[in-house]
């Protein structure tokens, strides 16, 4: 046990209940300590709810207001379900990345829980959600929460309007793609509700001058002259789905345009947490373990409390073997915290491997390192730039090449000297989300005939799409209104034709019978 | 910098309106399932949600995925015995190949059916949707018993309006006494001391006086005790009690001969449920009779009533003949409200049917509350409706009704309803 520091103050409450002025006290601590390691955080609002209140947070995927959908029914029953008959725990927390940045505690922590929670989420979290790049262009934390109010009331307004049945129809069709609704070069413009309230209007007759624009023209007859001017429309792919549904369906109404836009917005600011997940973690795990051992050094934490602490804290970063029963992948806490632990030591007390694999910040001062790697990377390059063989050694980590056209897996790397590169690299590319999911993007518009569009399928390393992917077409028509036929692109550079959704009637929409 | 809110006690139930939307989505298939359940429940549980399952891939939320094939290249944690190159077989689905687990979970969802519980509200909800129960009816049936307020001696905290006077002053006296019977003892004990000092040494000797000055700080401790405390505050205390109602007795009748077939049996037990329902409305305590019968009646348990087969022809005059006959036996007195309710798909023995009208007329409907009957045919009406009818002008308390389906029983109670709700 490390030697205590001569005892200033007096040590906090070591209960395992938790009252107002423990976590009270607790969180001045740890904001004191937050600021010696130079956190810079959104101001923090903690807010204690019940376990009920957590189940309704899951189930709006933990935003504090969101419009309403059955898929969000059912997500709680589903949660609800398995916590009644204990199959999961809830999570301890959930982090709002909003300014200021909102944690929820559940009531139902234990003080020492409550302690790590505040340090892991409303110091941790909040302090990346602040600082990493992928934030700080894609998500917008002081309007979020406005939007989503802006959001919620624009589709309720919708549904008296239009009838809940209609929204909610358009409204699965949005989800279906939402995934594929993200920019991922482009950058996105800051969302404000005033302004989102001023420009709805204009933008709703301008959207529709623009596409009616578009249709505008008359068929041209000579279908000869088309076929040699090749495709025009779009005149670059654009991977956008909903952007592009939003701003070129013929056939939407300019509020069935604004609830794309609002299902399109809500993807884009999840977006960059689908990217940083290992990042994240390890982040707030790493600095809810160091700020806790900095007070227990400091006195001011009891035994008790410490222990308990641990003993959550080694839960969470816990990675089993590949070869246990509850193998479930990688652990992103795990990876993460002992990434950023690493980090830490190589800035500190580097071997000599170390300065070989990383001259420039073996050595350096880790707080300003620390600050650079959270600012400038995603998981997919933060594997890629920080994984050190120590790590990939302390892991055991292997990788397995499954070649469908192959009848046995092949071991195509591993902890030694010559696999370290190549095990950083498949791991890496494991977080590409390009890679995790299919790459489909709008090819075609037949402007001048049926009006069909075509999208085209890249397929990454030859692997398919699922089962549901008919399912998505369908929604995909919905929207569109016009026939959808989907390409896929083979490796020869030969083109298949993978599906195809008809939509035959002009207002009739999808006829229901085909998507239930 | 930070601030702590207290969110506990605001917005509850915020996925209310989502789960709302679910379960009006998924109708359908939640009611199959209510159905389902009322088939297998007993007709006396109904307060109780229920356990729903659906078919999982009636509910997906399809994305563009990946799917099983094609190249997949993982790392995996903790090897303990692989080198590069070596081969390894492929696992069976759901070992640890990456694209093996991808398609065991995903098709290990695809075919569970999605299970969660239904409310009690909820349940009922859908129960009287089928039969076609009025608003104002459901929300009379669907409420929780009443309670009243009795009192239940005292309690220490309670609000101001409850103080009890009496008993918080007894209280104050008591602990006044407590608190001062020692300074009142050293008092007795310190005036006597004083009557000997002045006695012997004189009124202005210093002992004499400090003796006084002793009395006076004393007679000041006794003072400073409180003439009430919050300790001595007793309130009355108040519980809810369930409003104290009389017993029922219900009495089940049904026709189990050759021609009530299944689906009849289960409109008939709807027919049960909601009459039961309606009485736990109004009875704290009921008794459930089954008589079945075809050419003989018997008393049998509920699980009997509704599956057993029989076959053979119909004497309904045995049931009723059973009913009155164990009403005099068991259920004389006047403790029991008693109700009937029969069911028949009317079928009887020719001869019977004005026995019937017989029985029912001058021995039971004088005994009961409410007797109910349903004739469950689709065909033109049997005999015994027609002797039925004869009964139903000179009888306020009887009623009855043809019906197809369930949503038909409702008329039946129609009489019952209103009388409850006035």
């Amino acid at each position: 046990m490390k030697r205590r520091a001569p005892r200033k103050k007096e040590m906090l409450p070591d209960s395992s209940e938790w009252t107002f002025e423990a976590i009270d006290r607790y969180q001045e601590e740890i904001a004191r300590v937050a600021e010696h390691y130079r956190l810079d955080t959104y101001p923090i609002q903690i807010e204690i709810i019940t376990t009920e209140q957590m189940m309704d947070a899951y189930a709006s995927v933990g935003m504090p207001v969101n419009y309403h959908h059955w898929s969000f029914g059912k997500h709680f029953l589903a949660t609800e379900k398995g916590y009644k008959r204990g199959q999961m725990g809830l999570a301890y927390e959930i982090v709002i990345n909003s300014n200021p940045c909102i944690a929820y505690l559940m009531e139902e922590n234990t003080l020492p829980m409550q302690a790590l929670v505040i340090a892991h989420a409303a110091y941790g979290h909040n302090s990346f959600f602040k600082g990493n790049y992928l934030f700080q262009t894609w998500t917008n934390a002081d309007a979020i929460v406005d939007y989503l109010i802006f959001a919620r009331n624009f589709i309720t307004r919708c549904e008296e309007r239009y009838g809940e049945e209609e929204v909610e129809q358009l409204l699965d069709s949005c989800h279906a793609l939402m995934n594929l609704g993200v920019d991922r070069y482009r950058r996105p413009q800051k969302l404000s509700l005033a302004k989102e309230q001023m420009r709805q209007r204009e933008r709703e007759e301008y959207l529709q001058s623009q596409v009616n624009e578009l249709w505008r023209t008359l068929p041209h007859m000579d279908t000869r002259q088309q076929r040699s001017g090749e495709r025009n429309f779009p005149p670059e792919p654009e991977e956008n789905l909903l952007y592009f549904i939003e701003k070129h369906a013929p056939l939407l109404e300019p509020w069935q345009r604004e609830v794309v836009r609002i299902v399109r917005k809500v993807a884009q600011y999840f977006f960059p947490q689908r990217q940083t997940q290992v990042m994240n973690e390890g982040w707030a795990t790493f600095w809810h373990y160091t700020i806790l051992n900095h007070l227990y050094d400091e006195g001011l934490l009891a035994d008790s409390v410490m222990l308990e602490f641990l003993q959550s804290h080694t839960n969470v970063v816990y990675q089993p073997e590949y070869n246990k029963r509850w193998y479930n992948g990688i652990n992103p806490y795990a990876l993460g915290f002992a990434m950023w632990q690493d980090i830490k030591r190589i800035c500190e007390a580097p071997t000599d491997e170390d300065r070989a694999w990383f001259p420039e910040i073996a050595g350096t001062a880790w707080r300003d390192t620390f600050d650079f790697a959270m600012k400038n990377f995603k998981d997919e390059s933060f594997i890629a730039q920080f994984l050190s063989p120590k790590l990939i050694r302390d892991f055991r980590f292997f990788a397995v090449l499954d070649d469908e056209g192959e009848d046995r897996l092949q071991v195509s790397a591993i902890h030694d000297e010559s696999g370290y590169r190549k095990v950083r690299e498949i791991l890496s590319e494991q977080y590409n989300l390009g890679a995790r999911e299919p790459n489909i993007q709008v090819w075609n518009v037949d402007l001048r005939g049926d009006r069909s569009i075509t999208l085209r399928h890249q397929p990454y390393r030859q692997r398919p799409l699922g089962d549901s992917a008919d399912e998505v077409m369908k929604h995909f028509a919905r929207l569109w209104g016009f026939t959808v036929r989907l390409e896929s692109v083979e490796d020869d550079g030969s083109i298949e034709l993978l599906q195809e959704a008809r939509i035959e009637k002009r207002h009739a929409g999808i006829p229901e019978s085909s998507l239930d | 910098m930070a601030r702590i809110i207290d969110r506990r006690f605001d917005s509850k139930n915020k996925s209310a309106v989502n789960r709302q939307r679910f379960l009006r989505r998924f109708k359908k298939q939640i009611r199959r399932a209510v159905n389902d359940a009322i088939n297998g429940r007993s007709i006396r549980d109904l307060d109780n949600g229920e356990k729903i399952s659906i078919p999982a891939r009636d509910l997906g939320e399809p994305q563009f995925q990946h799917g099983r094939g094609g190249v997949w290249e993982q790392v995996f944690s903790g090897n303990d015995q692989f080198r590069s190159g070596d081969t390894i077989n492929r696992p069976p689905t759901g070992g640890g190949s990456g694209s093996g687990k991808g398609k065991a979970s995903k098709d290990g969802e695809g075919e569970d059916d999605f299970v969660f519980h239904l409310s009690r509200e909820e349940f009922l909800d859908i129960f009287f949707d089928d039969l076609a129960l009025p608003n104002l009816v459901r929300t009379q049936l669907a409420r929780i018993t009443d309670y009243r307020s009795q009192r239940a001696g005292y309690s220490t905290d309670g609000s101001p309006a409850n103080i009890n006077i009496i008993r918080s002053m007894r209280g104050a006296l008591g602990r006044r006494l407590a608190l001062g019977s020692p300074f009142h003892k050293q008092l007795r004990e310190l005036q006597k001391a004083l009557e000997e000092s002045i006695e012997k040494l004189g009124e202005d000797h210093d002992d004499t006086k400090a003796l006084r000055a002793e009395i006076a700080a004393l007679r000041a401790r006794i003072e400073a005790i409180p003439f009430i405390d919050s300790f001595d505050l007793r309130y009355n205390n108040r519980i809810r009690v369930p409003k104290p109602t009389t017993q029922a007795l219900m009495f089940c009748i049904m026709d189990v001969s050759g021609s009530m077939d299944e689906e009849k049996k289960s409109t008939a037990k709807r027919f049960f449920m909601l009459l039961y329902l309606f009485l736990t409305r109004n009875y704290e305590h009921i008794e459930v009779v089954f008589i079945r019968h075809h050419t003989t009646a018997k008393e049998v348990d509920e699980d009997e009533f509704f599956h057993s087969r029989e076959s053979g022809g119909t004497v309904v005059s045995s049931a009723l003949t059973l009913m009155q006959d164990l009403i005099a036996e068991r259920y004389t007195g006047g403790n029991w409200n008693i109700y009937g309710a029969q069911a028949s798909d009317g079928d009887n023995w020719d001869n019977d049917s004005p026995i019937c009208r017989e029985v029912l007329g001058k021995h039971i409907l004088p005994w009961c509350q409410y007797f109910a009957y349903i004739e469950i045919t689709p065909g033109e009406p049997q005999n015994l409706w027609r002797e039925y009818e004869k009964l139903v002008e000179s009888h306020p308390n009887f009623a009855m009704q043809r019906i197809e389906e369930p949503s038909q029983i409702y008329p039946v109670f129609r009489e019952l309803f209103k009388k409850s709700l006035a």
